[in-house]
């Protein structure tokens, strides 16, 4: 965490605030995050955890303060480039966000078609990620008919089937059983070891206690000292 | 737009009108139906501006002679007027014979001649034109040529009966242009309404393909397709509508109706295709009108 220049951030946030009419969702931010970094954003309910994600993908804009992703600063971009910087994500929602009428195939499918990669590289990669999260058969299924489970993983293959730079996963494990929740997370650090940066919001302790990754809190908005993990890692490599 | 991407949305326009194929049915027939009643209008105009220009065509010059005209001027006068650039051949009739046609036609009103003390018409030239003469400002000209002669007393030509249809015709046409707007727009709206109502019903879809990175383009290309095939489809469906009605009609009646001047004929390739072009657009700007108010970022 810190506003001096930082080369290796791919995500730089500097006094970012949100209101929604009065109320102050969020406080003050100033992160940064590393490239390749595994991020876990931790606090209550309401904290501002799915807000602060939400302002990475211009799912909601800034009141105030900048935030930079990837050279990208979210205040000044021209909305014909917010599908560029979408594509640079890979988002796992709370509510997965399946379009229910399109099948497992082409639901994740589309993340390449908008960016108009063709018919048989996307058939290929489709098939490959289904593989990875294990779900190769169900590729003609409909979204209502998987588990909740079952569609955590559509979502996450949908998320890093573009081989996005950065994977946001909103309380992926929020509604599974252990056992998914343990799967969801094995990909998402695979994810990670592929290179990936990747920011998962959560209020989940198993979570927070097997990624093994950098946490910080949030509380009523604003952030709290960052774990002792974080800050430990960063004076490691500062050294 | 690039010839992959036009393919892709096209591939994808047609899946959502199977998807959804009762809403965009409703469409494709209500733009038939504009499209049937427009095209009616342009056969029924194609056909009467046929007729007229066949009865224009078909024009004779009577020049009435004056009646103290001697008989002896007669071949002389023949002659001027044989000499007037475009006529073909010139036919004397004489009052008495003029009198004695008049009679046989008008049989059942003899009693109208039994009183008649001297013969009222005057002796007549019955004037045709040359093939490249038959057109209707040529024939104004020459008619106006041959009353200055002396001799003549007036010339007729039809030009007033004829003035009287055209401009019937003309207001008629100007109805049809503005019925062919009234309907013109009138799809325009239905198609925007069809839109409208399948982009109301995928809103969610639309907002996670945002989401994942689509653009607005890739989110509105299928529906500019969709828009576009519906008018093909009912410009299309319009033209053959009315060429079965047409064949139907003419299979039956055209012996009747059809004279040496003109022969029935359904309307011009060229005018069709205008037509299906002009619906094809109505679909076009129906999804234009539609789509403009949503997907901005």
């Amino acid at each position: 965490m810190t506003e001096n220049s930082n080369e290796n951030a791919i995500i730089r946030m500097f006094h970012v605030h949100k209101r929604f009419g009065k109320k102050n969702a969020l406080a003050d931010i100033s992160l940064d995050v590393e490239s390749n970094e595994m991020l876990l954003i931790s606090g209550p309910s309401g904290a501002g955890k799915s807000t602060l994600l939400k302002l990475l993908y211009l799912g909601e804009t800034l009141s105030e303060g900048q935030i930079l992703i990837d050279g990208m600063n979210l205040s000044r971009i021209a909305s014909s480039r917010i599908p560029i910087l979408r594509r640079k994500f890979g988002i796992i929602f709370q509510d997965y966000k399946l379009i229910p009428t399109k099948t497992v195939y082409e639901n994740i499918s589309l993340v390449l078609e908008v960016k108009g990669m063709k018919s048989r590289f996307i058939q290929k990669k489709v098939n490959s990620v289904l593989r990875t999260v294990g779900m190769e058969e169900r590729l003609n299924a409909y979204p209502p008919s998987l588990s909740g489970g079952e569609q955590q993983r559509i979502a996450v293959a949908r998320a890093v089937v573009g081989g996005p730079k950065i994977i946001l996963a909103d309380e992926p494990t929020g509604s599974l059983d252990p056992e998914s929740a343990s799967v969801i997370l094995d990909l998402l650090k695979e994810v990670h070891d592929s290179g990936a940066t990747v920011i998962i919001a959560t209020h989940d302790r198993e979570i927070i206690k097997k990624s093994k990754g950098n946490v910080i809190y949030l509380r009523e908005g604003r952030l709290e000292k960052p774990s002792k993990s974080r800050t430990e890692k960063k004076k490691t490599k500062t050294s | 737009m690039r010839t992959g991407a036009f393919l892709f949305f096209t591939k994808r326009a047609f899946k959502d009108i199977r998807s959804n194929r009762f809403l965009h049915m409703v469409t494709i027939i209500t733009i038939a139906l504009s499209i049937l009643i427009v095209s009616a209008f342009g056969l029924f105009f194609t056909n009467v501006n046929d007729i007229i220009s066949s009865w224009k065509k078909g024009v004779r010059i009577m020049a009435y002679l004056n009646r103290d005209i001697e008989k002896i001027q007669l071949p002389e006068l023949k002659n001027q007027i044989l000499a007037l650039p475009g006529v073909s051949s010139v036919r004397f009739i004489s009052r008495d014979k003029a009198l004695k046609q008049m009679k046989q036609q008008m049989k059942r009103q003899a009693s109208l001649f039994e009183n008649l003390k001297e013969n009222p018409l005057p002796d007549v030239y019955e004037i045709r034109m040359s093939a490249s003469t038959r057109n209707w400002e040529k024939v104004e000209i020459l008619a106006a040529q041959i009353e200055m002669l002396p001799q003549i007393e007036g010339v007729e030509y039809g030009q007033k009966w004829l003035g009287r249809v055209t401009g019937i015709f003309n207001l008629f046409k100007f109805a049809g242009i503005v019925m062919c707007f009234v309907f013109f727009i009138a799809s325009v709206f239905i198609v925007a309404n069809t839109i409208r109502l399948l982009f109301y019903s995928r809103h969610e879809e639309f907002e996670i393909m945002r989401l994942v990175g689509a653009t607005d383009g890739f989110i509105k290309g299928p529906f500019y397709i969709e828009g576009m095939i519906q008018g093909v489809l009912g410009g299309l469906i319009g033209i053959a509508a009315l060429f079965v009605i047409y064949v139907m009609i003419t299979s039956n009646v055209e012996q009747g109706v059809s004279s040496g001047y003109f022969t029935l004929r359904f309307i011009p390739i060229k005018i069709s295709a205008g037509i299906i072009f002009c619906s094809m657009f109505a679909g076009w700007l129906g999804c234009y009108l539609s789509l403009k108010k949503f997907l901005t970022y």
